[in-house]
């Protein structure tokens, strides 16, 4: 019986797979505390690019401000805590907040696209830099510790940082999946390829780019108040640094745009290079970029999405494949359609 | 020899393909009539023969000469020049720049502007004006003179009359004529089936992409030409 | 009269926003593209200066005669190997590479000129200025920032209104696929277009480093702020981006005059807020169509 399909054993498989994966990253508290530090940070990453392709590879925005979302998270996390809120719980406020900023914030920017649309929301991350510059509630300049920690033992909290750290990681990857074999993901793969098409075949193209934005600002929010959690400091100068949206293009790039599984692995190969080259400063950054610009104009795909290309890959599938049932039925139905379809050459 | 020959051309847009096979001849001099549905194909057509749209299969000469992935600059030195569907005219640039624009492409053939102006005189009354604040008339005056002010030899017109009040029709085609009499060879879209038929010598009928009729103008039998524009068979 | 002081200020400074700013007007005017490392080939040009200057025991501006052309050269170069591909590449391919150029201009600066903060030599130039009043004094090199940035802007508008190149760009920009279609050599103009942008960047990153310092990452706020001139003048408009890029320039000295921490964060919220109420700028061209 022919039909539509959305699922595949591969996918069966590699769901499986990952759900212990994710048990065992769980046990490594217990285990291996001393990888609990580095497994943060690349949690953090993949959720970042996870978040990041939300926004750029399903829904076409490319932006180099979502720095001001950890900021934001980050800083909310602080006026949470320092109110009296458990750290814990003031993670979830602060993406919150960070998402309700977002809102007017999406009004002002999402009447730009492309490279304005980058630009503009890289003005406002500066905005809400220098507005914490020049706060003296929030430490100014030189930044603020972590109120309300006095309470956690040191191994107790870290290892709660990296459980919520690994859950978030989880959410974000999954939760995209889930959203876009959704409806709306479908809308939003059709404002990313041709908005003016989607507008005829009536997807709502302006609350598509709102909702994306928002999620990416709610858990990027998350992650900087997380990331606040797990270093004790925050000072504008690092949190609000345009050097997180070139992390997050390069992983999302290198991985590939548009696929669930691209950013993960751009993520890994990231974390990968930083381990091993950041001794050399910016010479590492050189050769990031150097990595993006040719991986975009030689791969577009990235390198999960050239390998899934090619071998069909698809560890969480997004789209609908039609199998072909009965082989009598299907010429039945073929000789119906009439000549169509396309020509060989010659 | 024919001044074009279009030989079994494909062409598609991504995965859309637009035209199959599509053949066909220019003779120097004559007029030729291209007509047929919305989305046929013609102005598919005129833009593959101007160079917009590389065919995937199939080749086009001009006397003789293989043009087929020549880019449009190269075709207009060759003497072909399109006036678009929709007039495209440069709205932030005047009426005379607009036609500048079209002279600069030409080696040395191209029509000066003065004598723009006397075929003209309509474009010559608002020259100055930005090409966006123009009516309709003047619009479609000026889309045919950019073509014009590069002498070409091969003039095709996508839907010149479209939008356009009859008397204004008719004195384009009036210059029309009178071009056919200069010796220019005409490819004409038009909607418009009796006036495409007075004014040219042959006609072309496309259908999904294919040449459905081709006849001589004064030969051709109406009642097959309205079955090949709408895709029933001959009656 | 401190404010006057501040007002007349910021005209000046808004000549060299002006300056910075026309080529990234120019190029998304006629490309649709938005240079992210525009500002750094602006912070490239301090550099070179720099080291041609003292490698030459000359002051900056002797440098320019060599200066310019190479800039223009470098801009067709990023056009014809780059761009081009990036262009087809579709919206998002343009942005991601130019962001990555940054990226790669940046840290290739950090790496042979270090981090600190440098400035370029005028000569006699540089410290010379003419006192109007008591409080208001107007340095000669703010004042030829200004006028170079009306005469390159000046030359540009003069160029697009009165040769068959201004004709061919403007076709372009207008409609690409008709310029194209009646035999605009669109590859030339683009690169034409590329290496006037990356040259006048140049030449506004020489006045930004005799005027001001400038280190490896200054790239990332001039970029800023031609990106904040231009969309506050509107696009599309030379002579809005010199409007818009007095703006800012006011903004900033007013600001500043006030509170100087708060001056950049004035130019910020200025533009959001042309954003917002105004989102086609202050002297957009009207728009006109067929």
């Amino acid at each position: 019986m022919a039909g539509v399909v959305r699922w595949s054993r591969t996918a069966s498989v590699s769901t499986v797979a990952s759900g212990v994966l994710v048990l065992a990253l769980a046990a490594v508290p217990y285990l291996a505390a001393r990888a609990e530090q580095s497994l943060v940070d690349l949690f953090c990453f993949v959720a970042l690019a996870s978040l990041w392709n939300l926004l750029a590879g399903f829904a076409g925005l490319t932006s180099f401000g979502q720095q001001a979302y950890l900021g934001a998270g980050a800083y909310a996390l602080y006026l949470f805590a320092a109110a009296g809120v458990d750290p814990f719980l003031g993670i979830v406020l602060a993406a919150v907040t960070s998402a309700l900023l977002s809102l007017p914030v999406s009004v002002l920017v999402l009447r730009l696209t492309a490279g304005y649309f980058a630009v503009a929301t890289w003005v406002v991350a500066e905005v809400l830099h220098l507005v914490a510059t020049v706060s003296p509630r929030v430490g100014g300049n030189t930044g603020v510790s972590l109120p309300g920690v006095a309470g956690y033992p040191a191994v107790l909290r870290q290892a709660l940082v990296y459980w919520w750290a690994l859950g978030l990681m989880v959410v974000c990857v999954a939760g995209l999946g889930l959203l876009m074999r959704s409806r709306f993901g479908l809308d939003a793969r059709a404002v990313h390829a041709d908005p003016v098409a989607a507008a005829g075949a009536g997807v709502a193209v302006a609350r598509v780019r709102r909702v994306a934005y928002l999620l990416a600002a709610l858990g990027t929010g998350a992650v900087g108040a997380l990331l606040f959690a797990h270093n004790l400091y925050v000072q504008p100068g690092t949190i609000f640094g345009a050097q997180y949206s070139v992390y997050m293009m390069f992983m999302v790039v290198i991985g590939g745009l548009g696929t669930v599984e691209g950013p993960v692995l751009g993520a890994l190969i990231f974390f990968g290079l930083q381990q091993t080259l950041s001794g050399h400063g910016a010479w590492y950054l050189v050769l990031l970029g150097a990595v993006a610009i040719a991986v975009t104009l030689f791969a577009p795909r990235g390198l999960w999405g050239s390998l899934a290309a090619r071998y069909g890959l698809a560890l969480l599938p997004l789209g609908y494949r039609v199998t072909p049932g009965d082989p009598d039925q299907l010429a039945a139905a073929r000789s119906g359609w009439g000549r169509t379809g396309r020509r060989t050459a010659g | 020899m024919s001044l074009l020959d279009v030989e079994s051309v494909d062409v598609r847009y991504g995965d859309f393909q637009a035209l199959f096979e599509v053949s066909l001849s220019i003779a120097e001099g004559q007029a030729l009539a291209l007509v047929g549905a919305n989305g046929a194909g013609k102005t598919t057509l005129l833009r593959t023969i101007a160079g917009a749209a590389t065919p995937a299969a199939g080749r086009i000469r001009l006397r003789g000469a293989d043009i087929t992935t020549a880019p449009p600059h190269r075709r207009i030195r060759a003497g072909i020049a399109l006036v678009p569907e929709g007039r495209r005219l440069f709205p932030s640039l005047t009426a005379e720049e607009n036609i500048k624009v079209g002279a600069a492409a030409a080696t040395g053939d191209g029509w000066p502007l003065a004598r723009v102006y006397e075929v003209f005189p309509l474009i010559a009354r608002c020259r100055h004006r930005r090409a966006g604040l123009l009516s309709g008339g003047e619009q479609q005056a000026v889309a045919i003179a950019r073509a014009l002010a590069s002498g070409p030899r091969l003039l095709l017109l996508d839907e010149v009359s479209l939008g356009l009040a009859p008397a204004i029709v008719d004195g384009l085609y009036d210059t029309l004529a009178e071009l056919r009499a200069a010796g220019t060879t005409l490819v004409v879209v038009e909607q418009d089936l009796d006036r495409a038929l007075a004014a040219c010598d042959e006609v072309v009928c496309l259908l999904s992409g294919r040449v459905a009729l081709r006849s001589g103008a004064a030969a051709a039998d109406r009642s097959d030409l309205v079955a090949a524009y709408f895709g029933q068979g001959p009656a | 009269m401190n404010w006057l002081n501040a007002a007349l200020q910021g005209i000046l400074l808004g000549g060299e926003y002006a300056l910075v700013a026309c080529g990234l007007s120019l190029t998304f005017g006629v490309m649709r593209l938005v240079n992210i490392a525009h500002g750094d080939f602006a912070v490239c040009g301090a550099y070179l200066a720099l080291l041609l200057s003292t490698a030459l025991h000359v002051p900056a501006w002797y440098t320019l005669p060599l200066l310019l052309p190479v800039a223009f050269a470098a801009g067709v170069a990023l056009q014809v190997l780059v761009l081009a591909r990036a262009l087809r590449g579709g919206v998002l391919a343009p942005v991601l590479v130019t962001f990555g150029l940054s990226v790669v201009i940046e840290n290739l600066l950090l790496v042979g000129a270090s981090a600190n903060t440098r400035s370029l030599d005028g000569g006699a130039l540089s410290v010379a200025s003419i006192p109007v009043t008591s409080q208001i004094t107007l340095s000669w090199l703010r004042i030829a920032g200004l006028l170079t940035a009306l005469a390159v802007l000046g030359g540009l508008q003069l160029l697009l209104s009165h040769t068959g190149w201004g004709r061919a760009v403007r076709a372009t920009s207008d409609d690409l696929d008709t310029a194209r279609l009646v035999g605009v050599r669109v590859r030339p103009v683009f690169a034409s277009v590329a290496g006037i942008a990356v040259a006048t960047a140049a030449l506004a990153g020489v006045f930004l480093g005799l005027i001001s310092g400038f280190d490896p990452q200054a790239g990332g706020i001039t970029l800023v702020f031609a990106f904040e001139a231009v969309v506050i003048g509107g696009l599309g408009s030379l002579w809005g981006t010199l409007a818009g890029g007095v703006a800012l320039g006011m903004t900033q000295q007013l600001v500043g005059q006030w509170n100087a921490q708060y001056a950049v964060l004035g130019v910020h919220l200025l533009f959001l807020l042309v954003l917002a109420v105004r989102p086609q700028g202050l002297f957009a061209s009207a728009q006109v169509t067929v």
